[in-house]
This record gives structure tokens, C-alpha cells and sequence, in this order.
């Protein structure tokens, strides 16, 4: 069940914490899931509400590199595909905020953080779209990443994230497979279609790559997520998982991908060169090309729906008054 | 501004007829209606039902898991409710 009512936090003397504690690790150790009305330590809980509602931001703002072009799509067929896309988009948010207030944090906090900028999103929907061949990419690799993180999270230990999670991967391999027919289509095309795609590549590879978070000697948040098993795969492994998947499927399109440095290694993984990390730094600290356009969009999208909120909430407080005095008449 | 709470709805699907509603998640609403709408949006975008009953997250009252050996323990050690409990011999076929 996804109350909030129940997740009071729980006060008790450290002594009770410890063993609390250690029967905490022993179920999550035994692979069984953690429900929202059981103890959980308040840093597992905090840092749940940290990365589900993270994920959920990511999610909406997400929505506007792609509806960027729903107006623009080359045929009714993509814009049809395109729409049902972003929808999907906004249907994962909401799965993903319905499963962080289970931890008791309320939506209206959440998004409140959001809009503040105090909340952080996923660095990658700071780039902009420029051409249709984005739309393409976004779909093969940024899905394709996606992905990839969320595969393992669909077993993470939090029992309502692992059940959105599989709900979210089962809807994302149409985003995928869209993007990729966008791509195969691009480069079966003229020339100018094909340099297109390839260009659009280029631009996207590297903050792609940065999507799977820092490199594993650096990431700050790994050790207790493994313990706790939110986390099953290292950043760097999971990276490697989706170049190693990724290669081949550039191969067939005719692209390169734009890494001089890229080779097979004798085990048959494909091995990445230097990874700007300044850039990603730059990016999550707000200074990426479009944080500030996001951000305003997602602002003025909340301050222009404010009236439907209202209205809503005025007319269905009128409804409960009309209906309390009928039941005492 | 703090944006205002809005209640919050537990959403059940039955998915092909013949079948019991399930919950499938929950979701923020102002009404029922609103509620219902929102239900079939999010929950329903690839002919996932052909029902939805919404119900305030309030009007639930969930067991307690501290209470799950009381309330679950009991059952654990009747295995006399169940059918393989029984010997019935081999010539008398399926039963």
C-alpha cells in the first residue's frame, strides 16, 4: 500500500537501533523486500527518498528535450510514436513520486525541491535538441542507458521502486526501439540524413557515457547502496555493459562512434577513452547549455497550472460541503 | 509558494474479465473523478484494464507488520487445511 501515514519515524534507544539494524541487513541480506511500513534505518530511507525522487525529476524534465519536437516530427507515424513517448515519460515520474512518498516525503515537498533547484535531475536532459536526428539518439542511447541502470533496480530491495521499476523497463524498450528505427532510417537516407545522425552522435556519446555517474573510485554514494543492495552493479560496470551493447549496434547503422581512443580489448569489451568529468561537474552544478531553460520551463509549466489546481480543489471542497449538508438534512 | 496537498488515491485494475480488481499504485487527485480520470491515464496506456475502482489512501487500515507472527503464525502449522495432508492410495485415482 503507498501511504504516507505510516512511515512516522520511529524513535528508540541506540541499543534497539543496533539489533533493529542487523535483523534490517540480515532480510536484506536473504534477498527479501523491504515494505513501507517496516523499520528501516533512517539513512536507507534517506537515501531512497534522495535517489527515487532524483529519478522522478529526471523523468519530467525529461519530457521537454523531446517535446521540443512533437510539433516538429517528419510524419504523423513519429509524432504519434513521439507523443505516446514523452506521455511515458510523465507516467514513469509520477510511478517514481508515488514510490518516494511511500518513504514518507509528501509530492508537493518533492516537487517543491524541484522547482527551487535544491533537488538534482539527471545531468543528461541539460543538452539540447537541435535536430530530428536528437530525437533518434535519445531514443537508442539515452533510453539505452536508462536502461541499462534501471534493469538491476527492477530487484532493488525497496519493494514499491524494484514494482515501479519493472512497470517503467517493460514501457521503455518501445522508447528504445523507436530511436533506433529513427537512426536506422536516418542512415539508410541521403547523405545530408546520414551526417545528421552521425553529427547528432557525436554530441551525444560523451554525456551519455556520464549518465551511469562518476567513475567507481569517486562516487560517493556506492558502498551503503550495495550493502543495502539499491545498487548491484558499479557505475564503471554498468557503463562498460552498455558500450559493449552499444558498439555493434553503431556498427550496423554506419556511424563512428566519436572516440578516437576506442578499442576491443582480447576478452571482447570495447574500451572508452578519457571521460571529461570537469563537463559533468559543470553540468550538475547547474551550468550545463540548458539548466536554466529547464528549470524556467518546469517553473512556468507549474505557475500556468496553478489555477487548474485550484479550481479543482475549490470545486471538489464545494462537492463535500454540498454532500455533508445533504447527509444532515 | 508551497504548492497545496492533494489527496492521495490507491488505484485497482482488473485487468480481463473474469479477474478481481488488483492495485497496480496510487496517484494524487482533488475528487473521485478527478482520481478516476488520472487512473485511467496512468495506469491504463496499453489496455491494462477494463476497470478501475479508486479509493482514498485514507479509508485503508493495513495490518501492523510488527503483528505479522500473531495475526499469520497460526495458519503456518494447520497443515491439515490442505489437501496433500490426506493419503488417499494410488488405486483410487484422482480425488
Amino acid at each position: 500500500m503507498y501511504t504516507q501515514a505510516l512511515n512516522s519515524p520511529e524513535e528508540g534507544s541506540h541499543a534497539e537501533d543496533a539489533v533493529r539494524a542487523s535483523r534490517f541487513q540480515a532480510r536484506i541480506d536473504a534477498e527479501e523486500r523491504i515494505e513501507p511500513n517496516a523499520w528501516m534505518p533512517a539513512a536507507y530511507r534517506k537515501t531512497l527518498v534522495r535517489q527515487i525522487s532524483q529519478h522522478a525529476h529526471s523523468e519530467i524534465v525529461g519530457m521537454l528535450p523531446e517535446g521540443n519536437w512533437i510539433t516538429r516530427a517528419p510524419s504523423l507515424r513519429r509524432k504519434a510514436a513521439l507523443l505516446a513517448k514523452v506521455q511515458d515519460e510523465c507516467g514513469h515520474g509520477l510511478y517514481l513520486y508515488a514510490a518516494a512518498e511511500t518513504l514518507g516525503a509528501s509530492r508537493e515537498e518533492l516537487v517543491d525541491a524541484m522547482l527551487a533547484g535544491k533537488a538534482k535531475y539527471s545531468s543528461i536532459f541539460n543538452y539540447p535538441t537541435l535536430t530530428w536526428a536528437d530525437i533518434g539518439v535519445i531514443g537508442w542511447l539515452v533510453d539505452g542507458a536508462a536502461i541499462m541502470n534501471q534493469i538491476p533496480l527492477c530487484r532493488c530491495s525497496y519493494g514499491p521502486y524494484a514494482r515501479a521499476m519493472i512497470r517503467v523497463c517493460k514501457e521503455e524498450s518501445f522508447h528504445q526501439r523507436q530511436g533506433y528505427e529513427i537512426m536506422l532510417t536516418l542512415c539508410r537516407g541521403t547523405a545530408e540524413q546520414k551526417a545528421m545522425a552521425q553529427e547528432a552522435l557525436n554530441r551525444w556519446w560523451w554525456p551519455v557515457l556520464m549518465m551511469f555517474g562518476p567513475p567507481d573510485q569517486a562516487s560517493q554514494h556506492s558502498d551503503a547502496s550495495t550493502k543495502w543492495k539499491i545498487k548491484r552493479f558499479s557505475n564503471d560496470e554498468l557503463r562498460q555493459k552498455f558500450i559493449d551493447a552499444t558498439v555493434p549496434q553503431a556498427q550496423y547503422l554506419g556511424l563512428t562512434m566519436p572516440d578516437p581512443e576506442m578499442k576491443q580489448d582480447e576478452q571482447g569489451h570495447w574500451r572508452h577513452g578519457p571521460i571529461d568529468w570537469n563537463e559533468f561537474k559543470q553540468v550538475l552544478a547547474g551550468n550545463g547549455p540548458c539548466n536554466r531553460d529547464r528549470l524556467a520551463a518546469r517553473r512556468k509549466a507549474h505557475a500556468d497550472g496553478a489555477w487548474v489546481r485550484d479550481a479543482a480543489a475549490a470545486y471538489a471542497e464545494k462537492r463535500a460541503r454540498r454532500q455533508m449538508a445533504q447527509a444532515a438534512e | 509558494m508551497a504548492t497545496p496537498n492533494t489527496p492521495l488515491w490507491e488505484v485497482f485494475i482488473r485487468s480481463r474479465n473474469g479477474l478481481a480488481h488488483k492495485h497496480c499504485g496510487s496517484l494524487h487527485a482533488p475528487d473521485a473523478t478527478m482520481a478516476l480520470q488520472a487512473a485511467r491515464d496512468l495506469y491504463t496506456r496499453r489496455g491494462e484494464g477494463l476497470s478501475i475502482w479508486v479509493v482514498p489512501s485514507s479509508a485503508i487500515t493495513a495490518s501492523d507488520p510488527a503483528d505479522k507472527g500473531m495475526m499469520f503464525e497460526p495458519a503456518e502449522s494447520k497443515i491439515y487445511r490442505h489437501p496433500t495432508f490426506y493419503e488417499v492410495p494410488e488405486e483410487v485415482g484422482h480425488m
